[in-house]
Formats: structure tokens, sequence, C-alpha cells
């Protein structure tokens, strides 16, 4: 099945990041493809490169740069929630990328299934 | 896709329109998950997509007439549901256990609506490519 995702909530602040991360690990792992991972709310924050996260806990940034680059998952983060949150182009994490609300449009119609975290 | 018929355009036309429905539960002000919820609508509307906007619990309020947000600081986005009708998002529906919790009655709202029972939301829900919540 064709799956696109959807997080709206902030990294850590929320469990969403963490459940649509292990739904997206679990999807592969069963054969399923994944259109397209995209942030929007404070979902966005997670593309964000400035964050330190304690060593001792799981890091979620590098997670999607991991996803992004193993699995050749496309990850975007709506621009216009990037711009009122202060993430933009040049301190994003690898693998990601911003683009428009075109791209959940894009994916929904695309998929078989949309799942939304948060 | 060719899906058979030999009329491989209108079939690729049909796959690229889907019917998606917007679940609007937060209320107006206080978090942006409303108003962000309203920008997906209007491009997701550019995008000449079959939408139903249904709104749930407090997502109620977002469409009261009158609002008056220059107290709390906070841009008013009221007049932006105005243009749904330019842009033929014509399926708006509010729940009617939702708005008879509130207080509200039809005349409320700052655009038509039709009030629907959970069953019948339920209903159009099966009928969904896709559903988002706001």
């Amino acid at each position: 099945m064709k799956f696109a995702v959807q997080v709206l909530r902030g990294p850590y602040n929320n469990q969403a990041s963490d459940t649509a991360y292990n739904f997206v690990k679990a999807a592969l792992s069963k054969g399923h493809e994944i259109v397209r991972i995209f942030f929007y709310h404070d979902g966005v924050i997670n593309v964000n490169n400035l964050a330190e996260p304690p060593q001792d806990d799981r890091n979620i940034f590098a997670r999607w740069t991991e996803l992004g680059k193993d699995h050749g998952i496309d990850i975007v983060a709506c621009i216009a929630a990037s711009k009122r949150r202060g993430v933009k182009e040049g301190h994003i994490i690898e693998g990601t990328r911003i683009s428009g609300l075109g791209q959940l449009t894009e994916m929904t119609i695309e998929a078989d299934r949309l799942i939304t975290f948060g | 896709m060719n899906d058979g018929t030999g009329n491989v355009d209108e079939t690729e036309n049909d796959q690229n329109v889907k019917k998606i429905m917007f679940v609007m539960r937060s209320a107006p002000h206080g978090t942006i998950y409303s108003y962000e919820g309203l920008e997906t609508v209007l491009i997701m509307a550019a995008f000449e997509q079959d939408l139903t906007m249904v709104f749930i619990g407090d997502g109620l309020f977002a469409l009261v007439k009158d609002q008056m947000t220059d107290d709390i600081g906070i841009k008013g986005f009221i007049k932006t549901y105005g243009v749904l009708d330019d842009y033929e998002v014509e399926k708006i529906y509010v729940d009617r256990i939702s708005m008879e919790e509130r207080g509200l009655v039809p005349e409320d709202f700052a655009i038509d609506i039709e009030v629907k029972e959970a069953e019948e939301i339920a209903a159009i829900m099966e009928n969904q490519h896709a559903i988002i919540p706001y």
C-alpha cells in the first residue's frame, strides 16, 4: 500500500514525531511504500538543524535524516508554517526540504492512505 | 493510467481529483491549528479537489460571525471563509450536537452551512479518499 504521512506536532514536546517515525519504519519493513512525509503546524520544527538533544536520548532529527537518506523518502516541511517558526533553507537537516502545501495535496492524491500524526 | 476504456486522459484526470474531507476540531484562536487548516483547504481548493469541511466540537467557533480579535492582538481570519464560495468549496457541514452544546444556532455563522447529524457525517466520512483533521 502507498502511505502518505503528515506530522503536525513538534519533536520531543509531543509523541507524534516518534509515532510517525515508528509507523514509517514498520510500514517499510512490511514492504509498503511511503509517498512522502509532510510536516505542518509545529511539525516543521522536526527539520530544524540547530537542535542539540541530550546524547542519552533518541535523536529525532538524526532519525529523519537517516530515513531520508537510507530509504530515499521525500521529507518536506511546509514553507508557510516554517517561515512563521524560523525554520528556513540552510538551517534544515540533511535529507529534507522545504516546499509548499501543494506537496501535501499531491501526496494525498497519490497515496492510498493519508495518515496524520498529532 | 489506462483503465481499459481507451480514454486515457479522462481517466488520468479523474485520478487526480479526490474526495478530501477536513475535520475542523479546533477553536479559531488560542492555537493556530484552525487558521493553518484553512490555509490547507484553500490550497487544495486551488488544486480543484472535491472538498468537504465538517466542523465539530470547538471547531464550530471558527465560523461564528462578528468575531473581534483586536483585544487579543490576533489577526482575525473569519473573512477568509468568505472566499470558500469562490473556490467552489460548498460542502460545509456543522455537527448538530456540537452546535447545540455550545448554544449556537445556524444564524450565528458567518457563512452558509448545513447542519448534520453525527451519523450523516460518519456516512460522508466513509466516502472520502482522505480525511484531514486540524
